[in-house]
C-alpha cells in the first residue's frame, strides 16, 4: 500500500472531461512531478488531492484514509500556489504562523516553529516585512515555509516557479528539492517546464489531455518516451518518417538509407509498416566518432548560437533535422548553405509507437 | 552661469504660465469662495475676530438641524453600506451568472446618478400618501402605513430615499475591492486548516475594512451635502442643515450673515473630515493592491 | 456551496425589489392622470409645457458650454502638469478633489457673497454674468470626475514621448496639443463630459440660488404645483440617466479597446 493512492480518478466540468481515469501510487517521501501543457488536467488532479475539487469518480487515499468526505481544511496538506497567495495584511512571520494559529497552537510553540521555518528558508531577517515589500522569489519561499509549518502529510506545489525570473527559478527549485529531501515530505510538483521536472523529480507523470501518458523516472521519460506526445514534449526531438524493411533483421528505411536498430525498439511493427522514429538533437554530431554508424547528408538551413551549444538545422531529403554541438571557439561553426554530414548511432534511434 | 540663469527663469515662467488659467479658475471659483466663507465664520459683522458664530451653532434649532442631518446621513450611509456590501459580495463572490453581475453594475451606475429632484418625485409616487406602495398596503393588505406615524418627510422616509443612491454608490466602489480578493487566498487559508469564518476574520476583514469604512464615510459626506432631494421632498418642512443653509442664502433667516457662514463652515468641516479619512483609507487599501 | 448561491440570489432579489418598485410606482403614478384608466396624458402635458422645452434647452446649452470650457481648461492643464511640472501633481490633484469636500451649496454661497452686486466683480448683476457663474459652478462640481478621466487617459499614452516625437517632427505646441494630445485623450474627455452633462442638467441648488431658468428648478416648481407631471418627469430623467450611462459605458469600452490595441 502506497502512501498516496489515486485510483480511477476522474473529473468532468459539465460535459467537459478534464481528467480521464487517473491512476498513481506515490511512496512516502517521494518527489513526483506532474508535467504537461496547460489544460492537460495536471492542476485539476492536484486540486482534487487538496480537496478544492471533488472527483467525479475514483478514490484518493492518503496514508490509507479515503479523502472523499474531508474538506480541504481537514486534510492537513501543504500547498504553494503560482501567484504566491501570501496574505497581504500579514507580515512574513504572521503568514507562516497562520496555520499554527488556526490549529490553536500555543504562543511559544508558534514562535519556535516560525523561527525554525524562517531559518529553513534563510529569511529569518525579514520576519517583520510585508509581502508587498519583498521580491517574488522571497515571497514564494515564505509561501513554502507557510505550507510546511503545520507538518503536512503531503506538499503540493502548483507551478510555484512559473512567475519568477529564470535565474531565481533554478536556484529556488534546487532549494525546494533540498528542503524536501531534508524533511522527507511526500511532494507533488506541477509544472509545464520539462527541464524543471527532469532536474528535481524522483518520478515524473507526463500528462496530455486528461490522461497520464507515461509515469517513470526522469531518465525513463527522456530516453524511452512511451508516446509520441511524451517524446515531443520532453526535450526537442527530430521526428522522421520511416518504414520497416525487415522485421527480423530490424532494419528500417530512414531518409533514403537503411539502418539497423536494436530489435526491441521495433515494438513488433511488421514488414512494410510506416513508423515514426525520433532522434534527440544531442545524439547527432558533425564529427564521426568510433561508435557512430549512420551518416545523414544535408544542407544547413539555420545556425543558432545558444551559448554553450550551437543548434544547427539541416534539410535531409525534405525532412528537417536539428542537432546540437558544443561551442568550441577554435572551430568554425557550419554556415547556412553548407553541405554537412550528421553522424549518429543506430541504437540511439527511438521508435515512437503510433 | 550668467548666460544660463535667465534661460532657466524663462522656462520657469512658461511653466507657470501653462497652468495659470487653471490656477486662476481654481482660486476664483473654488478656493476663494470657500476661504471667504470659512474666514467669515470667524468674524463678527464688524469684521472683528470672534468665535461667537461657532458657539452660536450650538443654539437649539441649528444644533437640532445638525443632529438630524448627521443622523440621516449616518443611517443612510450605514444602511447603504451594509446592503451595498451584501449586494457587492453577492455579485462578486456568490458564483452568480455573469449577466446578473453586469446587470447589477450597470443599474448601479444609473441609480447612483439618479438623485436630486427626480428621485424625490419617484419616492413620493411610491411611499407618498397616494403612492403605489401605500395604496397597495392599504387596499390589499389592509395596512395603513401613515396611521403608524410613518411620513416620507421624516427621518425614516429621507433615509429610505437616500439609500436609493447610497446603495449603488457602495456597490460601485466596493465591488472592485471584493474582486481584488484572490481565490488563492481563500484556498491557501482552507488548506492551512482555517474555517471560512476564520478566513474572513483573519484575512478578508483586515484587507477590506479600509475600503468599506472609507466608502462609508464617503456615503456619509455624500448624504450630508445632498440638498436637492431634501428640498424637493420636504419643501422646507424638515430642519436639516442643507435646508437651513438654503433658506439662509435665500433670505438670511438667521438674521446674521456670519452665522450663515458658520453653518457652511460646519458643513465643510463634517464633509471634509469624512472625505479626508476616506482618501487616506483608500491610499492605505491600495498599498496591498499591486 | 448551495447556501452561498442561495444567499447571493436573495441579496440580489431584495435589492431588485427595492430598486424596481419605486420605478414601477413612479410609472404607475405618472399614468394615472386620466381618471379610471391609464394614459400618457401626464407626458403629453409635460411636453406641451413650453417651459419644459425652454428650461431643458437652457440647461443643455449650459452643460455643453461647461463641457467645452472644462475640456479646454483641464486637458492642457493635465498635459502641462504631467509634462513640465510633475512636482505639482499632488497639489493639482488635491485641488481637483476639493469639490468633493466642499458641498455645492457652500460653493454657490461663496459665489453669491464674492460676486454679488456690491462686490468688485458684480457678476450676478447681469444675465450673462450669472450664466457665467453657473457654468463655473458646474465646472467646479464636475472637476473631480473630469480631471480624473482625462488624467487616466493621459496615463495610458506616454505624453512625454508623444510630445518629443511631435517636436522632433517639427510640430509647434498648438499642433501638439490639438493634433496629438486631444485626439488621444478624447475618450477620457468624453466620459468626463457625460458625467458633467448628467450633473449639469439635473442640478437644482446652483441654478435655483442664482435664479437661472434651468431644468432643476423647473422640476422643483412642477413638483410643488402639479400632481401627475412630476412622476412623468422623474421617468424622463431616469431614462436620460440611462442613456448617459450607456454612452459612458460605450466610450470606456472604446477606451479599453484602444488601450488594448496599443
Amino acid at each position: 500500500m502506497s502512501y498516496l493512492e489515486l485510483s480511477h480518478v476522474q473529473k468532468s466540468f459539465g460535459p467537459v472531461k478534464v481528467v480521464h481515469d487517473f491512476n498513481m501510487s506515490i511512496e512516502e517521501g517521494e518527489f513526483v512531478s506532474f508535467l504537461g501543457p496547460s489544460g492537460c488536467g495536471k492542476t485539476t488532479v492536484l486540486r482534487m488531492i487538496a480537496g478544492f475539487e471533488n472527483p467525479t469518480g475514483g478514490t484518493i487515499k492518503i496514508g490509507g484514509v479515503d479523502q472523499a468526505n474531508l474538506k480541504p481544511n481537514r486534510r492537513n496538506i501543504g500547498m504553494v500556489f503560482q501567484a504566491y497567495a501570501l496574505f497581504p495584511n500579514m507580515t512574513v512571520a504572521e503568514n507562516v504562523a497562520f496555520g499554527l494559529k488556526v490549529a490553536g497552537a500555543s504562543k511559544p510553540d508558534i514562535e519556535a516553529r516560525v523561527k525554525e521555518m524562517l531559518d529553513l528558508i534563510h529569511l529569518g531577517h525579514l520576519a517583520e516585512r510585508y509581502p508587498y515589500q519583498m521580491s517574488g522569489g522571497q515571497q514564494q519561499r515564505v509561501a513554502l515555509a507557510r505550507a510546511l509549518a503545520n507538518k503536512p502529510k503531503v506538499l503540493l506545489l502548483d507551478e510555484p516557479l512559473s512567475a519568477l525570473d529564470a535565474k531565481i527559478r533554478v536556484s529556488l527549485r534546487e532549494e525546494i528539492r533540498a528542503i524536501q529531501r531534508k524533511l522527507g515530505i511526500t511532494t507533488i510538483f506541477v509544472t509545464h517546464d520539462q527541464e524543471e521536472a527532469l532536474s528535481i523529480s524522483d518520478r515524473i507523470v507526463v500528462m496530455n489531455a486528461g490522461i497520464a501518458d507515461q509515469i517513470g523516472t526522469p531518465s525513463d521519460i527522456y530516453n524511452r518516451p512511451a508516446t509520441r506526445f511524451v517524446a515531443g514534449f520532453v526535450g526537442t526531438l527530430n521526428i522522421l518518417e520511416a518504414k520497416v524493411e525487415n522485421r527480423d533483421a530490424a532494419t528500417v528505411r530512414v531518409a533514403g538509407r537503411s539502418i539497423t536498430i536494436p530489435p526491441a525498439n521495433l515494438n513488433g511493427a511488421g514488414d512494410g509498416a510506416a513508423i515514426t522514429v525520433a532522434l534527440r538533437p544531442e545524439a547527432l554530431s558533425l564529427s564521426k566518432s568510433p561508435s557512430s554508424d549512420v551518416a545523414l547528408d544535408g544542407r544547413v538551413t539555420s545556425v543558432n548560437f545558444l551559448g554553450s551549444v550551437i543548434r544547427t538545422r539541416m534539410d535531409v531529403e525534405g525532412q528537417q533535422v536539428s542537432f546540437d554541438m558544443f561551442n568550441n571557439p577554435g572551430l568554425q561553426p557550419p554556415q547556412i548553405g553548407d553541405i554537412a554530414t550528421a553522424h549518429f548511432k543506430a541504437s540511439d534511434v527511438l521508435v515512437i509507437p503510433n | 552661469m550668467a548666460a544660463t540663469q535667465p534661460l532657466l527663469n524663462r522656462r520657469l515662467i512658461t511653466d507657470w504660465l501653462g497652468i495659470a488659467p487653471f490656477a486662476l479658475f481654481a482660486i476664483m471659483f473654488l478656493i476663494a469662495p470657500t476661504v471667504y466663507l470659512v474666514s467669515g465664520a470667524f468674524l463678527d459683522p464688524n469684521g472683528n475676530l470672534t468665535l461667537r458664530n461657532l458657539v452660536d451653532l450650538f443654539q437649539p434649532n441649528i444644533l437640532a438641524a445638525y443632529i438630524i442631518s448627521i443622523k440621516i446621513s449616518a443611517a443612510s450611509a450605514i444602511g447603504g453600506a451594509i446592503i451595498g456590501f451584501a449586494l457587492a459580495a453577492a455579485i462578486s463572490l456568490g458564483s452568480l451568472p455573469a449577466w446578473v453581475r453586469s446587470a447589477v453594475l450597470t443599474f448601479c451606475g444609473v441609480a447612483s446618478n439618479f438623485a436630486g429632484v427626480p428621485l424625490a418625485f419617484a419616492f413620493l409616487a411610491t411611499l407618498g400618501r397616494l403612492g403605489l406602495v401605500t395604496i397597495i398596503l392599504r387596499d390589499v393588505f389592509g395596512f395603513n402605513l401613515y396611521a403608524t406615524g410613518f411620513n416620507l418627510l421624516s427621518f425614516l422616509g429621507l433615509t429610505l430615499t437616500y439609500m436609493y443612491f447610497q446603495i449603488p454608490l457602495m456597490v460601485l466602489i466596493v465591488t472592485p475591492a471584493l474582486d481584488g480578493l484572490k481565490r488563492e487566498w481563500s484556498e491557501a487559508a482552507s488548506v492551512l486548516g482555517a474555517t471560512p469564518w476564520q478566513y474572513w476574520r483573519m484575512v478578508v476583514i483586515p484587507i477590506l475594512w479600509p475600503s468599506v469604512f472609507g466608502t462609508l464615510l464617503l456615503l456619509f459626506a455624500n448624504a450630508f451635502g445632498a440638498v436637492a432631494t431634501a428640498v424637493a421632498l420636504t419643501g422646507s418642512s424638515l430642519n436639516i442643515v442643507p435646508i437651513v443653509l438654503f433658506a439662509q442664502i435665500r433670505g438670511d433667516v438667521l438674521h446674521n450673515p456670519n452665522l450663515g457662514y458658520a453653518v457652511a463652515f460646519g458643513m465643510v468641516v463634517i464633509t471634509g473630515i469624512s472625505n479626508f479619512i476616506y482618501i487616506w483609507l483608500r491610499m492605505r487599501a491600495e498599498r496591498w493592491q499591486k | 456551496m448551495i447556501g452561498k448561491r442561495f444567499w447571493s440570489w436573495l441579496a440580489v432579489f431584495v435589492a431588485a425589489v427595492y430598486f424596481i418598485v419605486p420605478l414601477l410606482a413612479t410609472m404607475e403614478f405618472s399614468m394615472r392622470m386620466r381618471r379610471g384608466t391609464y394614459s400618457f396624458d401626464a407626458y403629453r402635458s409635460v411636453f406641451a409645457d413650453q417651459r419644459f422645452a425652454e428650461t431643458f434647452s437652457y440647461s443643455v446649452v449650459m452643460a455643453l458650454i461647461t463641457i467645452a470650457i472644462g475640456a479646454l481648461l483641464i486637458v492642457p492643464t493635465a498635459y502641462w502638469v504631467r509634462l513640465r511640472m510633475p512636482y505639482l501633481r499632488p497639489v493639482v490633484e488635491f485641488v481637483t478633489l476639493l469639490p468633493l469636500v466642499v458641498p455645492a451649496i457652500v460653493i454657490i454661497f461663496g459665489y453669491l457673497r464674492l460676486y454679488n452686486s456690491s462686490s468688485w466683480l458684480p457678476l450676478t448683476n447681469t444675465d450673462m454674468g450669472a450664466n457665467a457663474l453657473l457654468v463655473f459652478g458646474f465646472m467646479t462640481m464636475s472637476l473631480p470626475y473630469m480631471y480624473r478621466a482625462v488624467d487616466t487617459a493621459m496615463r495610458t499614452i506616454d505624453v512625454a514621448v508623444l510630445t518629443e516625437a511631435a517636436e522632433s517632427l517639427g510640430a509647434r505646441w498648438p499642433t501638439i496639443l490639438f493634433r496629438c494630445i486631444f485626439p488621444n485623450v478624447l475618450t477620457g474627455v468624453l466620459s468626463g463630459a457625460f458625467i458633467t452633462f448628467a450633473i449639469a442638467v439635473g442640478e437644482y441648488t446652483m441654478p435655483s440660488l442664482l435664479n437661472r431658468p434651468a431644468f432643476g428648478p423647473y422640476l422643483a416648481l412642477i413638483g410643488a404645483n402639479k400632481a401627475y407631471e412630476p412622476p412623468a418627469l422623474a421617468m424622463i430623467a431616469f431614462a436620460m440617466t440611462w442613456v448617459s450611462i450607456i454612452l459612458i459605458n460605450i466610450t470606456t469600452r472604446l477606451q479599453k479597446g484602444a488601450a488594448g490595441a496599443r
